[in-house]
């Protein structure tokens, strides 16, 4: 067991400065109008740092240094994009628990996850885009004897990326490494919940990049996203948020004429046949792990399996048992590497949660454990908390049907296969999904019928590169974490050859 | 008079706050993940509504010339229509575009289910 000392204190591994203005041009830029806010530890709920409030001035500045880079950051090597992705990732891994403390101390995540996930896979992400693109290739037809279609991937230029607070260097990576890879020029903010980490993460690896290649411009969404989301001087936009402020980007994006991708979220099913209680085995260890997976992250997960759908014949000994197994997680200190349950990320989000327990309460739904904000002692008593929370109840209930993004997890029984594909597809959205069976041709089959980009099949929150990710429906549209999102960073240039000397015979 | 939509007192301080800065308000009501969830608040007309949309209540708020219009999409509103709304505000930091955040605010929904009576006058649905 380890606890970190929290950034700023005696013993810390990791400190953060007092005040991040805007990376721009190589450079920390102070913002336009001198205007800072306070950005909090929603550990202990205390302001740690300042964070430049940046407005369309600010966006205009830093499209400038990456209009200024981008063309010649398009023509370099992928050989020499890929070097300096890969010496991003090596940086990374040197300085891995330094990032992971930093990040579980602004996000309220908890430092084991920080340590096994989160930057583990940033690292691998990195790599992953350094040899995607070196292996990727152009292609040619050859129409006929005189005449070849060549296909080269080309740069979109300079691109607009909107990062959200649940993962902020995971999911500024996700964004970033194929970015970069493709040869654009990028113009990020943070989200302002999460804004200080990826500065962090740009104090260890900033000088790899040439000036003005990233540009990161902090601030408000209503201040500085939407400048950036709406301006006339990005190829396109990456989003990952929630459905209304994504209808607003493509709305923009429309003036535009410029392509988005959107990643908006999910209200995950996870199915539990009944042949998972067959045996009293690892697997059905596994499973009721998968059923717990629900608390990962707090439940600030686009993918969180928020609805757990259990097979009736095994359903009363399976729920126990999951109960049984969310009573043990550990909530506590998110710096604390026993602490598996840690603080939300902000205080409206806490709100937010516990505005649907009461809901939740109100439509019928039982409460099995949790069901309340958790009080913790001493320093952690100003943190946001929530405790990890089991409904029972049915799928037309609002806590089935909206993204609650806390630890909260809401089960229904099922009769069969049939009851199981209908419950699960009978959502707005289609991001992720979990299929718990020992029946191989009942899993396949209950893969292609789910509705939604990925199903995890005996596993769940695994987020490797090269496993595409992104929704149906209403959850978003395009792939990330895969070498095919280099196509929504890349034009197709295709160059018609002809080789007769001969005049086609028209004029 | 039988309501989909109230504000609380604060919520109202608020509109009329930022109404005064900005300009005339509407509000549609995001789903999804992150601050999904969570009602956006625009500039009338920022947000281009459609046929996809419906419009919950048209707020009348003291101080504020104007209604302000609350919105959700009818996929959603379909999942919701059995309870009522309350606009609130809390402290936090926000996020999307919504035009209270730099204000160290966000609007929050509060819940109730609507009574047989209310979902009878508000036309059976």
């Amino acid at each position: 067991m380890t606890i970190y000392s929290p950034p700023g204190s005696d013993g810390a591994i990791v400190n953060y400065e007092t005040r991040y203005d805007h990376w721009i041009g190589g450079e920390y830029v102070p913002p336009a109008r001198g205007q800072y806010f306070e950005n909090p530890s929603p550990v202990t709920g205390q302001n740690f740092t300042e964070i430049a409030r940046g407005t369309a001035d600010d966006v205009e500045k830093a499209l400038d240094a990456a209009h200024g880079a981008a063309d010649s950051w398009g023509r370099t090597s992928v050989a020499e994009r890929a070097n300096i992705l890969n010496k991003i990732a090596d940086r990374m891994e040197e300085n891995l628990e330094k990032l992971a403390v930093a990040e579980a101390w602004e996000n309220g995540k908890p430092v084991r996850e920080t340590l096994a996930a989160d930057i583990p896979l940033a690292i691998d992400h990195f790599r992953y885009f350094a040899g995607a693109i070196r292996a990727q290739e152009g292609s040619l037809g050859e129409l006929d004897d005189d005449t070849v279609a060549y296909h080269f991937h080309e740069p979109l230029g300079v691109v607009g990326q909107i990062i959200p607070w649940n993962f902020p260097i995971l999911m500024a990576t996700w964004k970033l490494a194929p970015a970069l890879a493709a040869g654009n020029a990028v113009v990020l903010k943070p989200a302002e919940q999460t804004p200080a980490s990826i500065h962090y993460l740009m104090s260890l690896v900033g000088d790899l990049l040439p000036p003005g290649v990233l540009n990161i411009v902090n601030g408000f969404g209503v201040e500085a996203g939407k400048p950036l989301a709406s301006s006339s001087r990005v190829a396109k936009v990456a989003f990952t948020g929630e459905t209304t402020t994504g209808r607003l980007i493509m709305q923009y994006a429309s003036e535009n004429l410029i392509p988005v991708t959107l990643e908006l979220g999910g209200k995950s099913p996870n199915i539990f046949f009944d042949d998972v209680s067959a045996a009293d085995d690892d697997f059905y260890d596994k499973s009721l792990e998968g059923f717990s997976m629900f608390a990962l992250n707090q439940g600030e997960v686009c993918t969180c399996p928020s609805r757990a759908l259990i097979q009736q014949s095994h359903y009363a000994d399976f729920l126990g048992a999951g109960v049984k197994r969310v009573e043990n997680m550990k909530q506590g200190n998110p710096l604390d590497t026993d602490t598996m349950v840690g603080a939300q990320a902000s205080n409206d989000q806490l709100e937010k949660i516990l505005s649907y327990l009461d809901i939740g309460r109100q439509e019928g739904a039982k409460v099995l454990t949790g069901g309340a904000r958790a009080e913790l002692p001493g320093d952690l008593a100003g943190g946001y908390y929530v405790q990890p929370t089991v409904f029972e109840g049915s799928n037309s209930m609002r806590i089935f049907q909206e993204e609650i993004f806390g630890p909260v997890v809401s089960v229904t029984p099922f009769a069969d296969y049939a009851d199981a594909i209908k419950i699960a597809n009978d959502t707005l959205y289609g991001l992720g999904a979990g299929v718990w069976t020992r029946d191989m041709n009942q899993a396949y089959r209950a893969g292609r019928a789910i509705k939604a980009g990925r199903v995890w099949t005996n596993c769940y929150h695994l987020y490797p590169a090269h496993a595409a990710f992104g929704g149906y429906k209403q959850s978003g549209i395009g792939r990330e974490n895969h070498r095919m999102m280099l196509d929504h960073y890349q034009q197709t240039k295709n160059l018609l050859v002809s080789y007769s000397p001969k005049a086609m015979g028209f004029f | 008079m039988v309501s989909r939509v109230d504000v609380t007192p604060a919520a109202a301080d608020l509109m009329r706050s930022l109404r005064g800065q900005h300009g005339p308000l509407m509000f549609h009501q995001s789903g999804g993940c992150c601050d999904g969830s969570s009602p956006m608040c625009y500039l009338e007309g920022e947000f281009r509504t459609g046929q996809s949309d419906v419009l919950l209540e048209s707020l009348t708020i003291d101080g504020v010339d104007e209604p302000i219009t609350f919105w959700m999409s009818a996929s959603q509103f379909e999942l919701w229509k059995h309870t009522h709304l309350t606009v609130d505000v809390v402290p936090g930091r926000g996020s999307g575009f919504s035009l209270e955040a730099p204000e160290g605010v966000r609007f929050l929904i509060r819940s109730r289910l609507l009574s047989e009576a209310e979902i009878g006058e508000l036309g059976g649905t």
